[in-house]
């Protein structure tokens, strides 16, 4: 399985490397590009663990779609203050605190979980089409198709799907559509103004 | 691929006395190889042809010849007179432009172009032609090709020109707004197939043309010229070339490219052109069935015997590759018959009819789907193949019990004993 890990090391190196270029860098437009590339390596990521339908989405939605937004908003606004940023070493120090504890949470979680300790057993033959949307789609709607064979019936209660953060997720979706669609309105009230009278607008 | 390209290997090392086993990296990397050089030279000639029938289609629209100068009859040489050309000019870049971001931008528009293609099959079957065969191919291809709009925002700003940055944002408003559409068309023969899967959607129009897809009901037929419109469109293509603009923008975000940088922006155009073409004629065209099943007429259409099974798969790469070319040509049409749409066109296009239409669509192709029994509409013409049974996975794979190999090999055994079956 050499070609696999070094894939594996490969995506991984240029998520990492990306992210701290990211970090290190003071012009916000290719901030913005090393946030794709590194986002995309995660999508390669996601591709080797076979996880095709999540690999998609973070294509579809994090690269294609909020990327382009927020370099669309950086286009628009950006003022020269804002087209280069610099960090105060306090901001720094936080972010290094934060992002320090939360690696240490996640390797010590990593490295915990029994699962995921390292085997001999070769992985999954690529061969046939991997199905992972269908799963989902039914985890989804409340039903765990890929946990049908937990023993212990209180756990497999725990693992009935993802119903309730779905609706959650949906919920806060639809406020910031509300959200959004509100602040539109009263900018197109404006606007109107501005074209219809536009002697009496001042300002 | 890779296990029998290892055997081969294996063969003709065992001449000389050595061994590679089975499920060595060599094959993996062999196979990949020819994967990618398989696609990497359909776009490269795709593009070789389309850029000389550009040039003909226009000269046959505006009553002239085309080409005759280079290549004697028909100017066939024309494509490489111009990429000749295109090589030797010089490779300019602006003083004040982000260099970094000019350089890179036509790669990034160029890769993800070429992206699409690895999960975009030629023929299906029990064997597709397909470099990589994913359970949610459609979902990847529209994924991935959305990302070319990065290209050109990175090539707009990169540029330091105000017609480069306007020229970026007019045209990524229009390619971010026509993916909804886009999206909402795609979905119909996604739910008809019950699959995301690109092979199984195309092997389920198996037989005479009236399986397609595109005469499903009347719904899906609508939904077809919408889907085309909308392509149109995400490909920056005429009469949406916002891009291009000659009596405002001139050349919108690629306004100051030369040479080789400015030609990767054209080959990636190309390449979109022939994935949109190819998806469509996969979801809503039969893909590689053509509108007579002549492979399946004459017994090639089964895998039982590997060789006129391959055969089979060849007349099917013919028929998808024929029929994206046809709609390209017709891309291409479009191109030098219409006039050019204004942004706010445009975008009303997009909003206030395509999106609609799509959505309206959709509700009616669900219903007909639930109301009708499969294939009312035109239905006449039966094939005995239409009705044979697409082999298609379980929902859920049961791979924790059985190795996938293992179960390959019975789902293939159970496709042979049901097509025993039938006559």
């Amino acid at each position: 399985m050499i070609w696999s890990s070094f894939l594996f090391l490969l995506c991984s190196l240029l998520a990492g490397g990306f992210a701290i270029a990211v970090v290190l860098s003071n012009n916000i437009v290719r901030m913005a590009f090393y946030l794709v590339l590194s986002l995309s390596a995660t999508a390669g990521l996601f591709f080797l663990a076979g996880a095709d339908f999540v690999g998609a989405m973070q294509l579809m939605i994090y690269v294609g779609g909020t990327l382009v937004l927020l370099v669309f908003g950086v286009m628009l606004t950006a003022q020269t203050p804002f087209l280069a940023m610099r960090t105060s070493s306090g901001e720094l120090l936080t972010a290094l605190v934060v992002g320090g504890v939360l690696l240490f949470v996640l390797a010590f979680t990593v490295t915990n979980v029994p699962a995921w300790q390292p085997t001999n057993t070769p992985a999954v033959e690529r061969n046939t089409p991997v199905v992972t949307a269908a799963p989902i789609g039914m985890a989804l709607e409340g039903y765990r198709v890929d946990q049908l064979d937990q023993p212990d019936a209180e756990l497999r209660q725990g693992m009935s799907g993802y119903l309730f953060p779905f609706l959650i997720v949906s919920v806060h979706l639809l406020v910031v559509l509300v959200g959004a669609a509100y602040l539109a309105r009263a900018r197109q009230a404006a606007n109107d103004d501005v074209t219809n009278f536009p002697s009496e607008v001042r300002g | 691929m890779a296990e029998p390209l290892n055997r081969l290997f294996d063969w003709i090392l065992s001449w000389f006395g050595g061994a590679v086993p089975l499920n060595h990296p060599i094959g993996y990397v062999l196979a990949a190889l020819v994967y990618v050089s398989l696609v990497l030279g359909l776009i490269a000639s795709s593009s070789l042809l389309f850029i000389w029938l550009e040039r003909k289609v226009a000269g046959r629209i505006q009553d002239r010849l085309g080409p005759t100068r280079v290549g004697g009859k028909f100017g066939w040489l024309q494509t490489l007179a111009d990429g000749l050309k295109l090589l030797t000019k010089e490779d300019l870049v602006p003083g004040d432009a982000d260099q970094m971001m000019f350089r890179i931008a036509p790669y990034v528009s160029f890769c993800a172009s070429l992206a699409g293609f690895i999960a975009i099959p030629f023929a299906g079957r029990d064997f597709p032609f397909v470099a990589q065969h994913l359970n949610v191919g459609v979902f990847f291809v529209l994924a991935v090709m959305g990302l070319e709009v990065f290209g050109v925002i990175l090539a707009g700003y990169g540029s330091a020109s105000k017609w480069s940055l306007f020229g970026a944002m007019r045209e990524a408003a229009q390619v971010v707004s026509y993916e909804v559409p886009l999206g909402l068309c795609v979905v119909i023969p996604v739910m008809l197939a019950g699959s995301m899967d690109l092979v199984v959607i195309g092997d389920k129009q198996q037989g005479w043309f009236t399986n397609w897809y595109l005469l499903h009901d009347p719904f899906t037929f609508l939904v077809f010229w919408v889907y085309f419109t909308c392509a149109t469109a995400s490909v920056n293509r005429a009469p949406f070339d916002l891009a291009e603009a000659e009596s405002e923008l001139v050349a919108g975000f690629h306004t100051e490219y030369s040479g080789l940088r400015w030609s990767f922006f054209f080959m990636a155009e190309y390449g979109s052109m022939l994935a949109v073409s190819l998806l469509a004629s996969i979801l809503f065209l039969g893909g590689w069935n053509g509108p007579i099943p002549i492979g399946d007429l004459l017994g090639l259409g089964g895998n039982d015997i590997a060789v006129l099974g391959y055969i089979g798969n060849l007349i099917g790469l013919v028929n998808v590759l024929v029929k994206a070319i046809l709609l390209v040509i017709v891309m291409m049409w479009v191109r030098w018959t219409l006039p050019r749409l204004r942004i706010d066109q445009v975008m009303t296009t997009c909003l206030k009819y395509c999106t609609p239409i799509a959505a309206a669509m959709f509700v009616g192709a669900a219903l007909w789907h639930v109301a009708m029994p499969d294939r009312v509409f035109l239905g006449l013409l039966q094939a005995p193949a239409a009705n044979r049974m697409v082999t298609e996975k379980p929902l859920v794979e049961p791979e924790l019990a059985t190795p996938p190999a293992e179960e390959a090999l019975i789902a293939k055994n159970e496709t042979n004993h049901s097509q025993e079956g039938q006559p």
